[in-house]
């Protein structure tokens, strides 16, 4: 089991860092908030295998705080594309 | 068992999540990446956490992963909407090979 758990971890990496070439590229601003949403939602999962490998449930505490905190962010980001104020 | 059935699942989601990349990346304008990578991104995050809840067994952190798939399932398509209404807003232009642009008639049809 430990020889797949290390083909997972290389499997996100690389997930990780083709949002981060995205990130990094990307032409236009809604580009780029797109790649930090899909980031955000790669490191979920990648907090859940921590989880499974190390056997302590905190790294899912800290997937559930992610994922709450990326929404948030991604709201947010995407009412400032769209020209409108936070309170709207 | 029930180890090999939640690292199948899990190798399923990795699998997914790895072709929504390959999207992100190699698609042509924001409206392809963001239908490319949302959904495959999308079912992957969850078909993991739901192979980490059925591979550990019972307990908090089975709980915990289901209750974090269930929350991504419904907001990561709402912030996809979100960021699309945006994109258009901000006047991002299509990709030169669109054929249809349904958003922009309806906009017509109400202003009309």
């Amino acid at each position: 089991m430990h020889v797949f758990m290390q083909i997972f971890y290389i499997g996100l990496c690389a997930c990780c860092f083709m949002c981060l070439y995205r990130i990094g590229r990307g032409p236009s601003a809604p580009d780029r908030t797109v790649a930090i949403d899909i980031l955000g939602v790669v490191v979920i999962g990648f907090c859940g295998l921590l989880g499974l490998a190390t056997g302590q449930d905190f790294y899912l505490t800290v997937a559930l705080a992610w994922a709450l905190l990326s929404f948030i962010g991604t709201i947010a980001l995407a009412k400032f594309l769209e020209g409108r104020s936070f309170d709207e | 068992m029930s180890d090999v059935i939640g690292y199948i699942l899990i190798a399923l989601g990795i699998l997914f999540n790895i072709f929504g990349c390959v999207g992100l990346v190699r698609f042509p304008d924001v409206y392809n990446r963001l239908q490319a990578s949302t959904k495959c991104v999308t079912l992957g995050t969850v078909l993991l956490l739901v192979g980490v809840a059925i591979a550990n067994g019972t307990g908090a952190m089975a709980a915990k992963a289901i209750i974090c798939a269930v929350f991504v399932l419904v907001t990561s398509p709402t912030a996809a909407h979100a960021i699309a209404k945006g994109a258009y807003a901000s006047g991002v232009p299509l990709w030169e090979g669109t054929v249809v642009d349904k958003y922009a008639e309806r906009v017509k049809q109400e202003k009309s």
